[in-house]
Parts: C-alpha cells; sequence; structure tokens
C-alpha cells in the first residue's frame, strides 16, 4: 500500500510498529544461527548469550502487543490496514515461538558440551538451521515487499526441512541402538532437531500471513504434511 | 449438520425488495448518478457510503422519487418496488412515499404535538377508522421508535421540545406508522450524541426484522455496524456493492480500500 493515509500519524502508527516487526526478525534470525553455531562449536559461552537474548524478542512482542491494541482502540483498522494489523499480531507471535525454541537449543547445548559428540549430527542440525533462518529472513523480505509469491515459496520450502528432520531422525534412532551412551545426547539432539523443525513451522505460518495480508485470502492449498516420525515406529 | 446449513441458507438469500437498472441521475447538465445497478435486499439494512457529492444522497432519493421535487432533476433507468415501477405515470408518489419513507440528517419534527407527529401519516392516508385505532397506531409506531417510554406520559407536548436523540427517534417513529416497506436513512445520526446514535443503531437493527433499511451515512463504523451490505459511490458510480464484512476486510476495488482506510483516492 503505496498511498499515505489523510492522517499521516496513522502512517507513522504503522510504520512504527513494522519497524519493531523486522527488528524481531533479526534478532530471531541472529538466534537461530547463534544457537546452531554454539551447537556445532560446542560453544557454552555463545549457547548462554542466545539464553540472555530471549528477552528482548519477548520484550519486542510485549511492545508489538501493546502498540497494536493501542493502534486498533484509536484508529479502528479497516481492509488491508486491518488485514496488516491482523497479520502483525500474528508474526509477532510467531517469531517469540521460534526465539523460545532457540533459547531451549542453546539451553541443550550448555549440556551436550559435557557429552561424547555423536556423529556429525551438530553439523547437520546447522544446516537445518540456516535453511530455516534463510526461510525466515525470505518470508520477512517477502513481508516488507508484499510479496504473496515468494511467500507462497517460503511455505513450499518447509518441505525440505521436514525431509531434514526425518533424515536425522532416523540417525539418531540407529546411534542409540547401537551404543546406549548415545541416548542421553541423542535424545537432546532429537529434541534440538523437532525445535528446528517446529521453527519452519512457524515460518511458514508467517509466510501465510504475508500471503494473506497481500490477497486478502488464506493460502488454500492443503500443505503436504513432511513430519512422518510421529507415525514412524 | 443439515438444519445448520439450512439456517444459514435462510439468512443468505434474502428476497430483492427494489432494483434498480441502469440508473442515471442529471441536474441540469451535470451528470450525477452514472449508470448504477444495485438490489436493495429486504429485511436487510443496506449503508450507502462514499465521500461528499458521489451520489448516495441523490440516489437514496431516487429510491422515494425526492429528486421529483427538485426543479432541473432528471432521473433515467427502472426503478423497480416490488416487480413494480416506481416512476410509473400511474404511481402517486405520495402513495410512494408511504411505502418508502424516509428519515432525514437533522430531526423534523412538525411544529405539533409528539402525538400528531405520529398520526399525521396515517391520517392522511386514512389507515385508522376511529381514535382507539388511531390510538393504537401511534402506540405501535413510538414503541417501535424505542421513544414510547419516554414520551408516554406527554404525548400533547410539543414534539419540538423533545431532544436531538429523542426528535429523531419520534422522526422515525413519524416514518414507521404508515407502516413502509423501505425506510430511507439520510445520514439519520450525524446530529446525535454517542448515546443516542447507539439508540437509532439498534432501532435500526429491530427494524430490519420487518423492513428493508437503507442507511446513508459518512460514518464508516456506523456503517460498518448497522448494515448488511454495503455500496461504495464514488464520482456518481457504484464502484463496489457487497457484503459488510467483505468490503471491510477485503474490498475488491482500490478506490474503495483507499476511501474505507482513509487514504487520499
Amino acid at each position: 500500500m503505496a498511498q499515505q493515509h489523510i492522517t499521516s500519524v496513522y502512517d507513522r502508527d504503522l510504520e512504527a510498529i513494522q519497524a519493531h516487526i523486522m527488528k524481531m526478525g533479526g534478532l530471531v534470525e541472529a538466534a537461530i544461527m547463534a544457537s546452531a553455531r554454539s551447537l556445532e562449536t560446542r560453544d557454552a559461552d555463545l549457547a548462554n548469550e542466545v539464553r540472555a537474548g530471549d528477552k528482548a524478542i519477548d520484550a519486542l512482542e510485549e511492545l508489538i502487543n501493546q502498540e497494536t491494541a493501542r493502534l486498533i482502540a484509536l484508529r479502528a483498522p479497516t481492509a488491508g490496514d486491518l488485514r496488516l494489523v491482523l497479520t502483525v499480531l500474528k508474526i509477532a507471535s510467531n517469531l517469540e515461538r521460534i526465539g523460545d525454541y532457540a533459547k531451549n537449543i542453546a539451553k541443550r547445548t550448555t549440556v551436550l558440551v559435557d557429552q561424547p559428540q555423536v556423529g556429525d549430527s551438530a553439523a547437520a542440525l546447522r544446516r537445518m538451521a540456516r535453511e530455516v533462518e534463510l526461510m525466515l529472513k525470505d518470508a520477512l523480505d517477502a513481508y516488507i515487499q508484499r510479496d504473496a509469491e515468494l511467500g507462497a515459496d517460503v511455505i513450499e520450502r518447509d518441505h525440505e526441512v521436514d525431509q531434514m528432520y526425518n533424515a536425522l531422525f532416523r540417525q539418531f534412532l540407529t546411534f542409540m541402538a547401537e551404543d546406549p551412551r548415545n541416548i542421553t545426547p541423542c535424545m537432546h539432539l532429537h529434541f534440538i532437531a523437532k525445535n528446528v523443525e517446529r521453527m519452519g513451522d512457524h515460518v511458514t505460518s508467517i509466510a501465510e500471513q504475508v500471503v494473506y495480508l497481500v490477497t486478502g485470502n488464506r493460502p488454500d492449498e492443503m500443505r503436504p504434511k513432511g513430519d512422518v516420525t510421529s507415525t514412524t515406529a | 449438520m443439515n438444519d445448520m446449513s439450512r439456517v444459514e441458507r435462510a439468512v443468505e438469500i434474502k428476497q430483492t425488495k427494489m432494483e434498480c437498472r441502469d440508473c442515471h441521475v442529471y441536474y441540469g447538465d451535470t451528470h450525477a448518478i452514472k449508470n448504477v445497478n444495485v438490489d436493495i435486499e429486504d429485511k436487510t439494512v443496506t449503508a450507502f457510503i462514499g465521500p461528499s457529492g458521489c451520489g448516495k444522497s441523490t440516489f437514496l432519493r431516487c429510491l422515494n422519487r425526492m429528486n421529483d421535487t427538485i426543479a432541473g432533476a432528471r432521473v433515467e433507468g427502472s426503478f423497480m418496488l416490488d416487480g413494480e415501477d416506481i416512476y410509473d405515470k400511474r404511481v402517486d408518489p405520495v402513495q410512494l412515499r408511504a411505502k418508502v419513507g424516509m428519515v432525514f440528517q437533522k430531526p423534523n419534527p412538525f411544529p405539533k404535538s409528539i402525538y400528531d407527529n405520529v398520526a399525521y401519516g396515517p391520517r392522511i392516508h386514512g389507515l385508522a377508522r376511529n381514535r382507539a385505532e388511531m390510538d393504537e397506531i401511534v402506540e405501535k409506531a413510538l414503541r417501535r421508535g424505542a421513544i414510547w417510554d419516554e414520551v408516554k406520559d406527554r404525548l400533547d407536548a410539543p414534539g419540538t421540545g423533545l431532544s436531538g436523540g429523542q426528535q429523531q427517534r419520534l422522526c422515525i417513529a413519524r416514518a414507521i406508522a404508515t407502516e413502509p416497506e423501505v425506510l430511507l436513512m439520510d445520514e439519520p445520526c450525524s446530529a446525535l450524541d454517542p448515546i443516542a446514535t447507539a439508540q437509532v443503531e439498534e432501532l435500526i437493527d429491530e427494524l430490519r426484522q420487518n423492513y428493508s433499511v437503507v442507511i446513508v451515512t459518512h460514518s464508516m463504523q456506523q456503517a460498518a455496524r448497522v448494515s448488511q451490505k454495503t455500496a461504495f459511490f464514488h464520482l456518481g458510480q457504484l464502484v463496489e456493492f457487497g457484503e459488510t464484512g467483505q468490503i471491510f476486510t477485503n474490498p475488491e476495488d482500490p478506490r474503495t480500500e483507499s476511501y474505507i482506510t482513509g487514504r487520499i483516492g
């Protein structure tokens, strides 16, 4: 929506809220990569930084919630403005959850640094996290540029993340079957993999918000269920 | 499940009360309404919105031939009420306006008692045979106008002595005393405070049970609150006409979007 409101302060309010979303998105992208790097390099200090950094993400979500409530009360947004406000709330909530998953990865990393290394799964997890981070970056770009096509593309790519998770899931089962001493690290690694997979779902949800914001419609086609591990024996 | 869907359908499928086709209005050389086509549904509140001078009031006034009284105004097209052309030569405009009532922006009670304000219409249309019947009609209209309790002890007091909100509800009671089928309202709340506005809006929703209501309003929020269908007029054209919820969440035309979100269009 390139057109300006007649009341310019309305535009400034909307821009301020979107600026908070972008700032929050930047922090979350950094948290994803820092948590994955701390795992791969077994860096407990970096992991602790990620854990501490989650507070800033939570505070931004709270700020966005407050300012959005205020804007709804004072401006009664309609049409595209209404969709913007609704999507801002949902995107903030999704970003906050992704931040929580990054924090949880960092927490498990502080445990894993004292455990024996299991295969090269940490590198695989970092690649998976990298994919999710790129998806998040594209989803936020799609949001700022109002690009429904890019949003739809991000939704598609979640399938790849699900595949990576399925592969890791099987790998961890094998490691645990091979040597019971692997069970503790593998359980943590599995939760980390699941966290990254869930991050992908939240990124997908953000991308869906972009499609709704731009088109006014929810993405229609049923998304293929990529995570098959809940039915794997 | 079946019952549910039937109930939903009952809400959705409404009979067309007024059918307007290829409508044009000219004031002298000014082309004020350009090829408007719209169906006013029965038992539905339809809101006309749009910037000043867009033609929404002009179009509203076509629906009960109020433009007949304006010198130089020319109306073209077909306006059907229950399948009958309201501009047909055989139609008496006075009878038509009993069927298609109107409430104006400024409350305009007659300089008469509250009772006579309401009784005036039924009296000239000969709707009551005696005083008892007239009393009944007046009470019913005042009750439907949601003002009975406030005025029942002073029906002989002048209507002009009431507060602005009460006067407007009296005018609504007056408009519905002749049992109209369609009620036209031209910015009925613009002179009222928020409480009186809420009372009139509540009344509009009640009137919807029996009548088809068409309301012109400058308040977008009022259109959103009271109507089921919204028509957006711009420069004499009907830009978009649709379900109110859709218009306010996902309008199809960029001009509608610009207007309702308060942008320069």
